[in-house]
Formats: C-alpha cells, structure tokens, sequence
C-alpha cells in the first residue's frame, strides 16, 4: 500500500507543487485552470506515445518547397496522434485491471482463492486447474489473440482448447514425446516438436505435414509477420522454415551445443537462444553468425523473455540470478537472486516467473524497470511448474506443469482494448479467412528482421572518411620509404651492377614510394597557395600596372 | 483490498443479429503494432507491383476515317461526345461509350484544319484548307442508333487563305481562325470582325484562354508565340524561340500559364506576362510534339508526338509520368484530355481514335466507399516510400517500343556530349568571357512587345 502511494506520488511531483501554490492564491478561481492544465499535461505524455519518436528538425532545411512538405507532414503526425490520444480517453471499451491492498495487506500474500471471492463470476471461470496426471509435464501456448490454447504433454498428448466457450476442439495423442507446441498464424495450425520430427497438424488433429529437415526440434518459435517457422534441435542448429512456400529460408549452426531455451523478440522478430555456457546469441534468418553474443549468466542460462516494447530483456541462469536487461544498450538493469526454469512477459509488462512449485508476479512499481514483487503463486502437492504464459488480452496467467494445466488471475497483466484488426479474440470464422489473406499480402521478407526495425525507410548516414593528419601522412611516408631502401636489388650483368648504377636505382625506388605521398600533400596545400600567390602577385606590381593583373571570374 | 480484472462478456463484443454489422474496435497503441514499418514498406512495394499488373490503359479504337486524323475538338456539353476532322474532309461526331459514329458532317474539300465548339455546346465550327469556315448544328440527342446522321451546314462562310486553326471564344458567341494572318468572327456575320497580323508567318495553332475570354494565344511557322488581346487593335506580345511551335494550351486553373508543343521535342511552359523564360521544361518524347491538352483539373496535360506515342506529364514535372503507345499507332496529330479529366482521346495518322486511361492501373466503374479508402491508403504507402530502390525501379518503369528506346537513347547521348563540349569549353577560356544559359532559356531566341 505505502509503496503503490508512493509511487503514484513520485510520478507526477509537479502536479503537487502546482495545487499547493494554486490553494495558496485561491482555490475556486484557479480550479479549472489547474484541471486544464493537468489534462494538458497528461495529453503531452500521451501524445508522445502515439507519436513514435521526435519530429525532424526542419530548420535546417533550405529547400522551402521541400520544408513545407515536411512541416504538413508533421503537422498531420501531430493531428493524428492527439486523435489517437482523444480516442483512448473517450472511446475505450474496456478499462485496465487493478488490485489494490488495504490497510495492512500485501498484493503478494493475496491469494487466488480470496481474488475468486472478490471477482465477478464471469472472471472466476477464468481461474482453474486441469488435473491430466498421466502424460504430463505439460507445455502450452495461447494464440496471439488469446482465445484458444494448445497443451502438450511429454508423453504424447495434445489438446487444442476454445478459452472463450471452454471448448476442447479437438485432443489426440501421438505416442511418442512432444517437447513443444506453437501455433502458426492462426488456430488452423500449430507445430510440434515430437520425438523425432517437427511436426503440422490441423485443428482436427490431422497431421498435415512432417517435416524431417529440421533434425529433432527441441524447441519452436513461429514469427507471425514473417510466416517463419524457426526449430532449435538437438545439435544445436538453427532452422527457419517458409511455412508459406515450404522453403527452408536458413540453417545456421549455434555452435554452443545442446540448449532448449530460445525466444522470439516481438519487437524485432530477432530470435534470443540462451545456451549452456552462459552466453545468449541473438539471431536473424539472414546472417550466418548471431548478431549479438552476450555473456548474461555465468553457467547455463534456464529461460528468456522479451519485453513487448523491444527495450527490455530478462533471463535466468542456474547461477540463481534472474537479470533484466536493456536489451538498446545491452546493460543489466537489475539482477534480482532466484531460480526460474521459464519467464514470460505480459503485455502490459509484468514479468512471471517460474520455478519448481512457485510462480511469482513481478511488477514495474516505479516506470524504471526496477520490477518488484507484484503476486505469488503456490502450486499444490507439489506440480512442478513447466511453463508459464501470459493470455493475451485478459488478466490471466497460464501454468503448465507436470500434472496438467492450471489458470490463475493476475489482475492488471492484459491489455483490455483489443484492436479488431490486429488481433480479435471473438473473431469469427469469416474474419479469420480475411485476416489470413491480408496476412499474407503483408508477409515480411526475411530481410526485414533487423535489430532497430524503425530503420527500414530512413537514410543511411555517408561515412565520414577520416582524414590523416600531417604527422601521420610523413609517418606512413617514412615507412613506405624505409620499405623502398629495403628492396634487394638483383644482380645484373656486368655493366649494368656498378655501384653507382645501384644507387641510382636505389634512390629512384625510393622516390617512387613517396610520390603518392608528396602528391596528396601538395593537393591539400594548393587552393590557399594559389589564392596567396593571385594575391601577392597583384601586390608585387606597381600602382600603375595592377589594373592589368589577372581578375578572377566576376 | 481492491481488485479488478478484465471481464468480457460476449454480448457487447459480437453482434446480435445476422444482419447486423460486425463490431469493430480500436486500439492505436503502438506496442500492439510491432515492426509497421516493415509493413508498411511491404504494402509499398505490393501496391506498386499491382499498380504494374493493372496498368492496362487503352480502352479501345474508334475506326471510321479514311484519312489521318488531323484535329479533334470536344464537345463541353457532352461528356461522351468527342468531334474529330481528317485530312479527307470528313468530321464525325463520336459517342465514346459506345465508340461509334453518331452523326457526320460533309462538306469540306480539302483537309479539315481545325474544329472547335461553341460553350454552349451547339454549334460546330470547322474550318480547313479549302478556305472556308463551315458552322454546324450538333444534334441534340445522344440517342444510340445503327444509322449515322448527315448534317447540313448551318452557315459556310469562304474567305481568302486556307485556314490552319480555330477555337471559339468561351460563352460568347465569337470564334477566331488561324491562318495567314489571325481573324475574329462572328457566328452571324459573313466577314471576319477583326484581323490581327504581325508578320507574314502563317499561324499554326490558335487557343483561347477559357479564364481570360479575350486573350488568345498563337503560334506561327515563323517559330514564334504570339499573345493577343481582342479588346487592343494590335498584337501584345510575342516571343520568338529556335524551333516552331506546334501547338499550345492553356492550363485551365492558372490562366496566365500555358504550355507550348514544340518542334524540338519539348514542351515549355510559359508564364504569359514573362516571356523571356520559360517556367518549365518538359522533355521525354523523342520527335516533334504535335498537340497537347490539359486535363480539366490544370494538374496535368496530355501531349502527342511524332514519335507515335501519347505522354502525360505534370504541370511541374520535367519528365513524363506516363507513355502510352501501340504497335499499330501511327503519328499523332491530335489529343484530347476528357472532360471529367479520367480518359485521354488521341488520333493518329492511322485515320483511328484511340481511347486511353488518365491513369493507367485506375479501376473503371462505381468504386465503393472502402474500395476508395483501400486506394488511397495504397497510393499513401507508395509515396512514402517512392524513394527505396526498390520500389521506385518498379514504379518508374515503362516498356518502350525499341524505336523509341534506342531514339531515346540517343538523344541523352548528344545531350549529354553537347553539356560536356559546353563544360569543357568554359574550363579552358577565360573566366568570365563565357555565359551559360539555363535550359529555359536557351532556346528563346528573343521577346518582343
């Protein structure tokens, strides 16, 4: 409680400095002064949010056609965005989660079963637990709308699960072990890592494809812009494949041996695979050696997850360290003492961690990433926890773990506006197909994956050539010269090998090498020489005869 | 303690009815969108490859002359009306829906040199080298029918040279004709109202500005384009360049710039109260232009050339944006830009009339609204990224009939030899003793007034 007033205080101090002086002068003339002036306010951190990042400076500019392009250009971002802003003050249909403690309580010592007493029932139904004891540990994965789930099971079982209507859509078994699940781009489809091959199935539990290039997968990760199927396998290699055109678009080696830990960034689509060593290497489709080698954990790194926003990076190592990183910088931000075999963050950017039979809710308190502690978690009879997943859209937090699945509330973890053309949890089969298509129209070329995505469209900056300076042009002239004295001359026929002869030749090497040299000096002295000598030459002439010296060009 | 979660329910999300629409909400939060730029260059480069794919302009030929087709006049009244006169004498009046003949007027012997329409929209003048000037009733009725009408003339009236030229003044009832010398008519009086001579060339093209009723435009075998104003006994201005002037318009929405069709290729741009200069220079065609129109909107003009190609260029624009052509397409003569500004009528030298789309990708027909919408995004997309490799090769790309390519070739060559001679010859004489021109300027040889 004291910590959450704090907080709230600490974020804006300027509006209470203002209400202090406004009570001050008087209080009934200056309120709705003050009132605009908050809404201003809070409109201008609103806005810069919309705005994706400063404006040009257009002063420079001196092509006015060109600039006052520029300026209408602006001036629509700028209109577009406060339009954006009105439309989330007003237009909203659904409001944030919250919990907030009284008196003396901790959000963490809040349970689940004192949450379910509080929420309404259409929430409660949201929290429950699958008891599946036999072909467990399970792994899951939520579509990107949240409204269906696919549970995998070591031993061979998979279920595909309406989470709107709690329908199970199809459930199969496959007999053999599956060590990951993902969706493709919608719910027609999802992968499977199983015991020797990746393989496809559709939501009728058809298997539509086996895919035997990618060796046995350990871990999947499918980038929905991009239609990339990307497969970590036993020997540790990369693979991505086109599920559009079947194409195996790349296959790199990690080279740091046998991992299953591996992430999608979706802020850039860059895969993160964290390895046995410490190190965590950052991928693209299209370059054979990873972008980024980090050193994060010493001894083998246990998870990662990727912030939403593409700033902010936690992983986890056996070293009991779970380490956030700015991931613009690539520095910790806080290194925080604790376990956790799987991470994930919400969309609204809490960070769930899980280890063993607990799952703890971490919470951005202040807005500096410094995460604290939000809720906990205890699994009972000790499930040990495989999993754990944020459902996108809602306040829920998924769990799979050895003797099934199990669903908890974490108020505040979803985003509450969903955007019906982006992704639409109560979309119906008709939308779906058109989403499909427009998808594919805006399928994203591997090339597309880059570590700064905003870079795409923009002009890159000429490199400066360095210049030398003067002493290191005379160094490299001597070098170049002492190389030319060093060449061994061959021995000619008689005549030609006097001593003289050999000087000569000698000297002429010499010359040669520092010509280009002497050149390049000259080149840079010339225009002030010239322009000296045009001067001094019409100062050298008498009074009389100077209107004869040369004129520049008018 | 306090505590809220996000609770839906289904109700207020989907609709209620079959028949209703579906619900749409927003959420414009940037981290919903990861990677729009990529997206979005994406859709450039997809909307610029359709654009190719659909770029399907000409629509169809009008066949019916015998002759080439030397002028074409159209008709303000009616959309789908378009009149054309060949060099055999003949003027038809086409319905262009329907590309067929609607009515035809006989009576010229000669070639038929110019044809204009009065603002109302009724009568027809023609005028050619058999010199006289013919009036003519335009039918009323666009009614379709297999049999083609035969007009009488309303009023022939014959005078001393044959006539290279004519446009009607706007909503009055006075025309003027070109030919050796500039002459005012009235509709109803035999005998020209006024005359206007400077000089012995003869007047080749004559056009009125539709903003300033009495200033009129000519230019003249003598290489020179003369301003007029009806409301002064004598000639106003006149600017004489290095080679002849086919042919001029008027932009319809800027009244004191026209732009004129030269022999040399290009198209100038000329502000009427500064003749000196030439505000643009518009090059692309590789032999002489023959006619030129601007579109109604005064944002772009349509030009046909020797070259048998029909080029749309922007009122600002030094280069084309647009070439259109055909293997059977011969000379043009004579271009029209529509009326409502979305087709473009050429004749050629292959005696047919041949109907373009403005824009070569656009979609004919009712778009709905979201069609609209669609379009527009699209054409948003394109722009912001016109400038990545990529898209602008796809978007900048035209076939060329090789003819035409390897002409073209050719003259960036002598162009380019002809800027380096220049170039070399100012490094090696004396600073100062050497003055360049722009190219605005450099093929005006002087103004007069």
């Amino acid at each position: 409680m004291a910590k959450l007033e704090a907080s709230e205080k600490s974020t804006d101090p300027d509006l209470i400095k203002l209400v202090d002086e406004q009570e001050v002068k008087d209080p009934e003339t200056v309120k709705p002064q003050q009132v605009e002036q908050d809404g201003s306010d809070l409109l201008d951190v609103k806005v810069q949010k919309y705005l994706r990042g400063e404006g040009a400076n257009l002063e420079v500019l001196r092509d006015k056609k060109l600039k006052s392009q520029l300026v209408f250009r602006e001036k629509l971002y700028g209109q577009s965005a406060k339009a954006a802003v009105k439309h989330e003050q007003w237009l909203m249909p659904s409001e944030e989660g919250f919990l907030e403690p009284e008196g003396f309580e901790k959000t963490w010592r809040i349970t689940q079963q004192s949450l379910l007493n509080e929420v309404d029932v259409n929430s409660s139904r949201k929290a429950f637990d699958m008891i599946l004891p036999e072909l467990g540990p399970y792994t899951m994965k939520y579509t990107s709308n949240g409204r269906y789930l696919v549970l995998g099971g070591r031993k061979g079982h998979l279920g595909l699960i309406d989470m709107l209507s709690f329908d199970l859509v199809k459930e199969f078994q496959v007999r053999e072990t599956v060590r990951d699940v993902e969706f493709l781009h919608t719910e027609e489809f999802f992968s499977v890592a199983q015991k020797k091959n990746l393989y496809i199935y559709n939501r009728h539990g058809t298997e539509v494809h086996c895919l035997k290039e990618h060796g046995t997968p350990l871990r999947l990760q499918f980038l929905d812009k991009h239609f990339l199927l990307a497969s970590l396998n036993t020997f540790g290699q990369l693979h991505y494949q086109d599920v559009t055109t079947g194409e195996i678009v790349a296959n790199y080696r990690t080279g740091l041996g046998r991992t299953d830990v591996m992430r999608v960034n979706p802020y850039n689509s860059i895969i993160g695979v964290g390895h046995s060593c410490g190190k965590l290497t950052m991928w693209k489709p299209t370059s054979v050696k990873p972008l980024i080698t980090m050193f994060c954990n010493p001894g083998p790194v246990t998870a990662i997850a990727f912030h939403n926003n593409g700033h902010l990076m936690a992983t986890a190592g056996m070293d009991r360290n779970i380490k956030l990183w700015d991931i613009r910088k690539f520095e910790v931000l806080h290194t925080n003492f604790g376990h956790a075999s799987t991470l994930d963050f919400s969309q609204k950017g809490l960070l769930a961690v899980g280890n063993r039979t607990h799952v703890h809710v971490w919470r951005d308190y202040s807005g500096n990433q410094k995460y604290g502690r939000y809720m906990t978690h205890e699994m009972v009879k000790g499930y040990q926890v495989n999993k754990v997943a944020f459902r996108p859209y809602e306040d829920v937090l998924g769990i799979g773990h050895s003797m099934g699945i199990s669903s908890i509330l974490i108020p505040g973890s979803g985003e509450p506006n969903f955007d019906s053309w982006v992704a639409n949890p109560y979309e119906t089969k008709k939308q779906r197909r058109e989403k499909e298509v427009h998808s594919l129209l805006d399928k994203l070329p591997p090339e597309t994956i880059m570590l700064e995505p905003k870079e795409i469209g923009t002009v890159k900056q000429p490199k400066q050539k360095e210049k030398k300076s003067k002493q290191e042009m005379e160094e490299e002239m001597e070098a170049a010269v002492g190389m030319a004295k060093g060449i061994k001359l061959k021995k000619k026929t008689k005549g030609r090998n006097k001593p003289s002869k050999r000087a000569k030749k000698k000297e002429k090497e010499v010359l040669k090498a520092k010509r280009p040299f002497v050149e390049q000096l000259l080149k840079e002295e010339q225009p002030f020489k010239k322009q000296r000598t045009m001067a001094e030459a019409e100062a050298e002439l008498p009074v009389a005869l100077q209107r004869f010296a040369r004129k520049t060009a008018a | 303690m306090k505590v809220k979660v996000i609770s839906r329910s289904t109700e207020d999300f989907t609709r209620e009815r079959s028949q209703d629409l579906h619900k749409v909400f927003r959420n414009y939060d940037p981290n919903l969108r990861t990677q729009e730029k990529a997206i979005e260059y994406t859709r450039a480069l997809n909307a610029a490859k359709l654009e190719k794919i659909f770029a399907r302009p000409f629509i169809g030929a009008m066949d019916g002359h015998i002759d080439a087709v030397s002028c074409m006049a159209k008709n303000p009244n009616h959309l789908k009306g378009i009149f054309s006169g060949s060099m055999d004498g003949d003027i038809r009046l086409w319905d262009i829906a329907t590309r067929r003949t609607t009515c035809q007027f006989s009576g010229h012997e000669g070639p038929v040199r110019g044809l204009t329409v009065s603002t109302d929209g009724n009568v027809l003048v023609s005028c050619g080298n058999d010199c006289s000037v013919k009036l003519w009733k335009v039918p009323s009725s666009f009614e379709f029918s297999d049999t083609v009408e035969d007009a009488e003339p309303l009023a022939n009236y014959v005078w001393k040279y044959a006539f290279r030229a004519v446009d009607h003044q706007w909503a009055s009832n006075i025309f003027a004709t070109g030919g050796a010398q500039v002459d005012i008519w009235d509709h109803n009086r035999s005998n020209p109202v006024n005359s206007y001579e400077w000089g012995t060339a003869t007047i080749v093209s004559l056009r009125f500005n539709a903003g300033e009723p009495d200033v009129l435009a000519t230019s003249a075998s003598d290489r020179s384009i003369t301003i007029y104003d009806l409301r002064m006994s004598s000639p106003a201005r006149k600017v004489i360049m290095k080679t002849k002037t086919n042919a001029l318009s008027w932009n319809p929405m800027e009244p004191m710039n026209f732009t004129a069709a030269n022999e040399d290729c290009n198209c100038y741009t000329y502000d009427a109260r500064k003749l000196d200069e030439a505000k643009c220079v518009h090059q692309d065609h590789v032999s002489a232009v023959m006619d030129i129109d601007y579109s109604p909107t005064g944002r772009e003009f349509v030009t046909g050339s020797y070259d048998r190609t029909v080029r749309i260029f922007r009122y600002n624009g030094g280069h084309s944006r647009e070439i259109y052509h055909t293997k059977r397409m011969q000379r043009v003569f004579c271009v029209k830009y529509s009326c409502d500004g979305t087709y473009v009528i050429s004749g050629s030298d292959d005696t047919n009339l041949r109907l373009w789309k403005a824009n070569a990708s656009e979609q004919l027909g009712v778009l709905l609204p979201r069609e609209v919408k669609k379009q527009e995004y699209l054409d948003a997309v394109k722009n912001r990224y016109k400038h990545l490799p990529e898209v602008k090769r796809i978007v900048r790309h035209r076939h060329l009939p090789k003819p035409i390519y390897k002409a073209a070739a050719l003259r960036r060559t002598m162009v380019e030899a002809e800027r380096k001679k220049e170039e070399r010859r100012r490094a090696h004489s004396a600073p100062g003793s050497t003055s360049s021109q722009p190219f605005r300027k450099r093929r005006i040889i002087q103004e007069i007034e």
